[in-house]
């Protein structure tokens, strides 16, 4: 069982800088004109360049670009690598083909979850498990009874997303030909000025959008790569921070471990922690698929009435209900909060992701927010309604569509 | 009557013949299939040079349960020397010392220690006593309790309350999580007979007298002699199997012996059966395993079936061996300086002082053995001459600390550990070396390989606080069942963990019949 010797070489950077720089650092430098950093799993992160409107419509209307390397990545290998994954999350990986992308979960022995992530069946019959956080530890004790290598991978991987309408044109302008064929969750490969590149039509927004990897030492090629488009003029490509981000995911109804929900991994409290059924995630939950970690308590849950659930609000008014309570009715009693909410630019509503007790197992006949909001340094509070959306707030056809549209 | 439904029993040992008995006296169908080419793993006798005869394992009996003879007929009373068993420890200076079940004798010993050692063994069997509630039943759940739970945990509180007395409670909850090294300074003063309960408290475990949690070791050993005296079964442990067999195939139990079982079967979660080396399926409604935890869980079951988490605790079970057992084969008695020829009949101990005893159990934290080994010597050949060629003799010993993980390795350490046993008895017994004919030593990593123990640890598992009661082996898996559904724990590496008492194959077999899972 040699799957506990760590071999990960601690760069000496660490003690110089207090965040690590990206290896598209330079560039990230130079459009960061505000300078509004934030560490991304340790690394110098932009939250915004210039002006989070600006950056949230690039996204939206034309074409965004983020550095997407600090996101954990692990390399899993070995002969075991399919089983190992199958025990390890909540969907049926053996259905997962080679060159495609799948969303997944895992939970712990309690069937709370763990984290959530991306895993992609590369080329070669490895695996890449992509995670919002550090997770190597309990890979690794996963990896107990497997014959599998786990490596963390995240320095050794550059990465940036391209998300946007434009993208897929922007991209093919670029010189990246044939990527109009990738399916919604396809990998593909390609050679491109000496670059080895593999881009994946996946991403964090919910919109058209690309994401594209190559070895670190290439990263500034890539960026410019892309970049050369705008300066041709031909297509508006802004760099965008985790700001803008956060606005376009949650209009996607993407969920964040650690903002959503309090991860098992890190809850104190017994009562914080959430299972998939909990988080609204029960369709990445197979219980006739083999056996996995949590499986059991998943199993006993099931049959339980659900005792709250992760909802997507639409919240009427023009305040964000930014951390507000939620009640049964105006006044009434409390039963549960805001985790996530926007003020939606583009669909002209807000729109936040919820935590809400459930009385006997069905959700609540209404649901009111009560809003503290600040007018000149005075605080004022009203109440609002709260409407469950059942569908994500926004998913347009364009995400879906093969080949894509061009704009 | 309730249709017989098949039970399956992985390995043969001496708690799985008593699981295996209990439920077929119960009505059900039961197999065992057993590994070794006879039955009674840790309690089997073994030829060895030939003519000579010897228990393979565990050598000296204490405490088969009363309650577990009873319920099955189990008449052992042939076996016993007609004389009880003491303990001699030995010293170089030849005053050594007697102990009995009460009495503690030698020219060194005053007459303060031995009043103290008669106070000392009432008070701590007491102690023992207390425990009983806990020992005969299913260790409760301390989350999700049933009835059956509340009803053990009360008889615990009012025996150790009501059983004990308000001023024995107290002292036994000052002593029971602590050493035995504290304990004794503070109530003897003889050294040599410090050293010799200091034995008792830490044989068979990875631990030294001053090691916490060696008053509940020595309390888990009391408790066998609140059962019977202890004995040196005649004919060697093998006998106590061979009852124990009679009984199971008496009670219409069927046993395979020199079957390997390769995989636990388990389907949704439940397990329906095992497969053999062989490759034959033998199919049953529930699987009761004999084996230890890790090798039953991670090995039979494999960590693909069970939760990752849980796999690691199971896989955390301290459970290597400290305790290499061998085997002499003398062609004369040997000549110990200050012991009669009788006394020899009696188990000879060499644990002179706390410091001895510390001293060798710190060489084996750093995976050595120490230069002075702490040994448990018998001749069983004195009460029994059958075991060996007329005018032979046989020793039998138990010799910590002896770590499995030893560095370097045990193939090139074998020859000079013999050889440190071996010249460690010539100092007390000048002529031993001379009378050897053969010798046979079992290192624990031979024990794990020709017992099936992974870790080859006598208790299949530490005794220590955080691997007993509701924890043992791990939490997720004590009161006999695992997270397999249908799948059975009964062996030593449960509750109340090893020695040939009986104790976990009769709790199991209780657990399973009040489980529902046999109809």
């Amino acid at each position: 069982m040699s799957a506990f010797d760590v071999n990960e070489n601690v760069s000496p950077i660490n003690f110089k800088e207090v965040l690590q720089p990206s290896p598209f650092q330079s560039r990230i430098d130079e459009y960061g004109i505000v300078q509004e950093w934030m560490s991304w799993n340790g690394y110098k992160t932009a939250r915004v360049f210039d002006t989070l409107a600006s950056e949230y419509f690039a996204i939206r209307s034309t074409c965004g670009v983020m550095d997407l390397t600090p996101m954990e990545k692990y390399r899993i290998s070995g002969p075991d690598a399919l089983t190992y994954l199958n025990r390890l999350v909540t969907r049926d990986i053996t259905l997962l083909k080679p060159n495609r992308v799948t969303y997944v979960i895992w939970c712990n022995d309690e069937g709370k979850v763990l984290d959530d992530g991306t895993v992609f069946h590369l080329q070669n019959g490895d695996y890449r498990l992509c995670s919002q956080h550090h997770q190597l530890d309990w890979l690794l004790l996963s990896s107990l009874g497997f014959d599998v290598t786990i490596e963390k991978e995240t320095h050794d991987v550059a990465a940036l997303a391209v998300q946007g309408p434009t993208s897929c044109a922007a991209l093919m302008e670029a010189g990246l030909v044939d990527i109009d064929r990738l399916k919604p969750f396809d990998i593909g490969y390609m050679t491109l000025n000496g670059m080895e590149l593999m881009i994946s039509r996946t991403g964090f927004t919910g919109d058209l959008g690309y994401e594209v990897w190559t070895h670190p030492d290439r990263a500034l090629d890539l960026w410019d790569l892309i970049f050369s488009v705008k300066e041709q003029g031909l297509f508006d490509i802004r760099p965008t921070g985790l700001g803008a981000l956060d606005m376009v995911r949650i209009e996607a109804g993407f969920i964040m471990p650690g903002d959503d929900f309090n991860t098992a991994e890190t809850a104190v409290r017994a009562d914080r922690v959430r299972s998939p059924y909990e988080l609204g995630l029960a369709w990445l939950v197979d219980l006739e698929k083999p056996y996995f970690t949590g499986k059991q308590a998943l199993i006993a849950e099931n049959r339980e009435p659900a005792k709250q659930r992760l909802v997507r609000l639409v919240v009427e008014g023009n305040k964000p209900p930014t951390d507000a309570f939620l009640y049964d009715q105006k006044g009434g009693s409390r039963i549960g909060t805001i985790k996530s909410c926007v003020w939606s630019p583009i669909l002209k509503t807000n729109v936040a992701l919820a935590d809400i007790e459930f009385q006997k197992g069905s959700v609540p006949i209404e649901i009111w927010a009560e809003i503290y909001y600040q007018k000149e340094l005075e605080w004022r509070a009203t109440w609002v309604r709260c409407n469950i959306s059942k569908k994500p707030f926004w998913a347009h056809p364009r995400s879906s569509i093969t080949p894509p549209q061009k704009f | 009557m309730t249709k017989p439904v098949s039970v399956v029993l992985v390995g043969g040992g001496h708690n799985g013949l008593i699981c295996a008995t209990y439920l077929a006296k119960s009505g059900f169908d039961v197999q065992i299939l057993e590994a070794r080419e006879s039955v009674g793993g840790g309690a089997s006798s073994i030829k060895f040079g030939g003519d000579y005869t010897v228990s393979g394992l565990a050598h000296i009996l204490y405490g088969l349960n009363t309650k577990v003879c009873k319920d099955l007929g189990l008449d052992i009373s042939a076996l016993k020397s007609s004389e009880p068993l003491n303990t001699i420890s030995l010293q170089l200076d030849e005053n050594h010392i007697t102990l009995g079940l009460e009495s503690v004798s030698g020219k060194t010993i005053s007459l303060k220690d031995q009043q103290a050692y008669r106070t000392f063994k009432r008070e701590f069997r007491g102690y023992a006593e207390a425990l009983e509630p806990l020992m005969m039943n299913t260790p409760p759940r301390l989350k999700d309790m049933d009835r059956k739970d509340k009803f053990t945990l009360a008889k615990l509180g009012w025996s150790l309350r009501f059983g004990l007395g308000a001023k024995s409670m107290r002292e036994f909850l000052r002593v029971g999580g602590i050493n035995i090294y504290d304990v004794l300074n503070e109530v003897f003063d003889s050294s040599a007979l410090k050293g010799a309960v200091s034995f008792d408290a830490v044989l068979g475990q990875h631990m030294g007298p001053r090691t916490p949690n060696t008053v509940l070791t020595y309390l888990q050993r009391l408790w066998g002699e609140c059962q019977d005296a202890q004995m040196i079964p005649k004919g060697g442990m093998g006998k106590i199997s061979e009852i124990l067999e009679k009984a199971a195939i008496d009670a219409g139990v069927k046993i395979r012996t020199g079957v390997k079982v390769k995989k636990i079967c388990v389907a949704d979660g439940h397990s329906d059966g095992v497969v053999l080396e062989s490759g034959e399926h033998v199919e049953a409604s529930i699987v009761v395993s004999n084996a230890d935890a890790k090798t039953t869980l991670l090995d039979l079951v494999g960590a693909p079936q069970l939760d990752a988490m849980f796999c690691n605790r199971v896989n955390s079970i301290r459970q290597n061996g400290d305790v290499a057992k061998l085997h002499f084969a003398l062609n004369d008695l040997p000549n110990f300086k200050g012991l009669s020829p009788q006394d020899l009949q009696h188990r000879l101990i060499v644990a002179p002082d706390m410091r001895y005893v510390e001293h060798a159990f710190n060489h084996s934290k750093y995976g050595e053995f120490s230069q002075h080994p702490v040994l448990e010597i018998i001749i069983p050949t004195i009460g029994d001459s059958a075991s060996a060629p007329e005018g032979h003799h046989i020793m039998s010993i138990s010799a910590s600390f002896a770590p499995y993980d030893l560095k370097g390795g045990w193939s090139d350490s074998r020859r000079a550990f013999l050889n440190r046993v071996i010249e460690t008895i010539d100092q007390y017994a000048p002529n031993f070396s001379s009378s050897i004919v053969t010798s046979d030593l079992l290192t624990p990593l031979d024990i794990e390989e020709q017992y099936n123990i992974a870790g080859g640890h006598w208790h299949h598992g530490e005794l220590s606080i955080d691997q007993s009661f509701m924890m043992r082996p791990v939490h997720g898996s004590a009161q006999y069942q695992t997270p397999i559904k249908g799948l059975y724990l009964c062996g030593a590496a449960t509750h109340p963990g090893g020695g040939i008492t009986g104790m976990p194959g009769h709790n199991a077999a209780q657990r399973i019949l009040s489980s529902g899972d046999l109809g």
